[in-house]
């Protein structure tokens, strides 16, 4: 039977994501060596596993409040506020989510109205512009360069703006490029928004992985700023929580509480132990100067510049990403583009990286790498790597 | 200790195989430096050795371990260090702790039979005057050593390619 007739159109014609049809041919493979992979190669701390365990044994197995465990909700309150100097109150501002991803999707359905334009710099993670798309919104792609180390410029964003703008999403640090806004970049923004009053969907779950000595600032924290932002965070790539999907949304009460409305019918709550776990993880974090942290920051540096100068040693221009822990390496001196290079990388030499395209047709001509893997398959892949592209 | 030797304190000891070119790029230092600090940790003794884990298991070489508990009555000019050190020379001798409880001195022995294990004991440990009593145990299985375990775990259980 075919079911084309009962589903919505402009829903079925967002195509799958690009990524899927790497993930399949390379899980056919064995002695793939993968830096494809968007999450942490560190298991989740120990005594943050244990507090899960225990929330188990304990009988904690209920429902918990819509917004999230009250000391959840308190604990997100303090980190945010001690880590990043942003304000929000645990009972009326902040809504724990199923990761940072369901907090992207219920903002954008409680803001887009049909036609709304939301403003997507690229490239960037995949789930923005289908998001805008599922909630009726149009995406309009920004483009960011490498010439401007893939910072989203104040100029291109006021001249993507229409009538109908509702919204700029900010995703910094970025996934795929690993860039970064600094303070200046962000206040360009803001002048921005001061203009035009868009909302700001700032997207910081990467917010702990900068380098280089660069501290993250949140959007929301610049003045006068505050009022028109949501910001996201959450718990999978900091503290390598990712399979526990725990996040958090938090903005003004009047647009939270909307936001809440969504979550509390489609999601009820983002589960107990996932949040167990965050309570634990934040809580054990703030007594010792977020160590489990800090550690797993340090072995990213260390894996970022080892990877950074391998791609530029074989003449693989790379800029230096300074957040994350992905690499966006260009690929045009191969003459590729970047799904044959991909392709054929993983086909003749076993390693596993995703097309910058299937961040947006912009990212033609870069492939993103991630670092979080064993110093050993690193160096094994860049070697693989510099053989590739020899034989070209 | 510096923040540099720190790192590469944290390398090494991982994989103490790393070549200095690749020390020095994750470290952000040039290899000149790199190498100068390697240098002063192997000089002060910071860094005593490289060496790998092994799992002998796997060798099939004749051998028997053992961790002896040894209690001390430290005498005079003869303290727990200086029994240590009488304890660490004999060859057999893997490890040697000083330890709090109910015993002193917690030594790791290797001997290739359980007759001269039992031979290291009887004749060389317990007649040392300041030793008082042992406890021999000898170890059946080995599950981790150093941070690493022994059997073979999947190590990634990550999907191979992810958003």
């Amino acid at each position: 039977m075919n079911y084309e007739r009962y589903l919505n159109p402009a829903i079925a014609a967002v195509p799958p994501s690009g990524i899927r049809r790497f993930f399949d041919l390379a899980s056919t493979m064995r002695e793939v060596i993968s830096l494809g992979v968007g999450e942490p190669d560190f298991v989740t701390p120990y005594h943050i596993r244990n507090a899960a365990i225990n929330s188990i044994l304990n009988g904690e197995t209920s429902y918990t409040a819509n917004r999230g465990l009250p000391e959840l909700r308190k604990e997100f309150s303090l980190y945010l506020k001690d880590r990043f100097g942003l304000d929000y109150d645990p009972a009326e501002e902040i809504v724990v989510t199923v990761g940072a991803s369901e907090a992207i999707d219920i903002a954008l359905r409680a803001i887009v109205s049909a036609g709304d334009e939301v403003l997507v710099p690229e490239p960037s993670y995949v789930s923005y512009s289908p998001s805008v798309v599922f909630a009726g919104g149009r995406p309009v792609g920004i483009r960011t360069l490498e010439e401007n180390r893939f910072r989203l410029k104040a100029e291109d964003v006021r001249a993507a703006i229409t009538p109908r703008t509702k919204a700029l999403i900010l995703p910094y640090p970025n996934n795929p490029t690993g860039a970064v806004m600094e303070r200046e970049d962000l206040l360009a923004i803001a002048e921005v928004v001061r203009e035009t009053g868009i909302l700001v969907l700032s997207d910081e779950i990467y917010a702990e992985l900068t380098y280089g000595g660069l501290r993250h600032t949140s959007f929301a924290t610049l003045p006068g700023m505050w009022d028109y932002t949501l910001t996201f965070n959450c718990m999978s790539k900091a503290f390598a929580m990712t399979g526990w999907r725990v996040g958090c949304l938090c903005g003004p009460a009047q647009l939270v509480s909307v936001m809440n409305k969504i979550h509390q019918y489609a999601i009820l709550c983002a589960p107990r132990q996932g949040q167990a776990a965050a309570v634990e993880a934040l809580r054990a974090g703030r007594e010792n100067g977020y160590e489990d942290v800090v550690t797993m920051r340090a072995s990213y540096d260390r894996r970022r510049r080892l990877l950074v100068d391998g791609f530029n040693r074989m003449g693989l221009h790379c800029f230096e990403p300074l957040g994350t822990f992905y690499a966006f390496p260009s690929i045009r001196s191969t003459g590729l583009t970047s799904e044959e290079f991909c392709q054929r990388l993983l086909e003749e030499k076993h390693v596993a990286c995703v097309p910058g395209t299937a961040f947006a047709p912009c990212g033609e001509g870069h492939i993103r790498c991630s670092y979080a893997t064993g110093i050993d398959k690193l160096n094994i892949a860049l070697q693989r790597m510099e053989e590739f592209i020899r034989t070209l | 200790m510096t923040e540099l030797e720190m790192s590469l304190l944290d390398l090494l000891q991982e994989d103490c195989r790393l070549p200095l070119e690749k020390l020095a790029v994750m470290t952000g230092v040039s290899i000149e430096e790199c190498a100068a600090a390697i240098e002063r940790l192997e000089k002060d003794r910071v860094i005593l050795r490289y060496a790998p884990t092994i799992n002998w298991d796997k060798t099939g070489r004749e051998r028997v371990e053992a961790m002896i508990e040894v209690r001390v009555m430290p005498q005079r000019d003869m303290g727990f260090d200086a029994v240590a050190k009488r304890v660490y020379h004999f060859p057999e001798v893997r490890s040697v702790y000083l330890m709090s409880g109910g015993y002193d001195l917690l030594v790791l022995v290797e001997t290739k039979t359980l007759r001269e294990l039992a031979m290291f004991v009887s004749e060389k440990l317990s007649p040392l005057e300041a030793v008082t009593g042992t406890a021999t145990s000898f170890v059946l299985k080995r599950y981790k050593e150093d941070g690493v375990v022994f059997e073979e775990t999947p190590s990634d259980r990550r999907l191979v390619v992810s958003p």
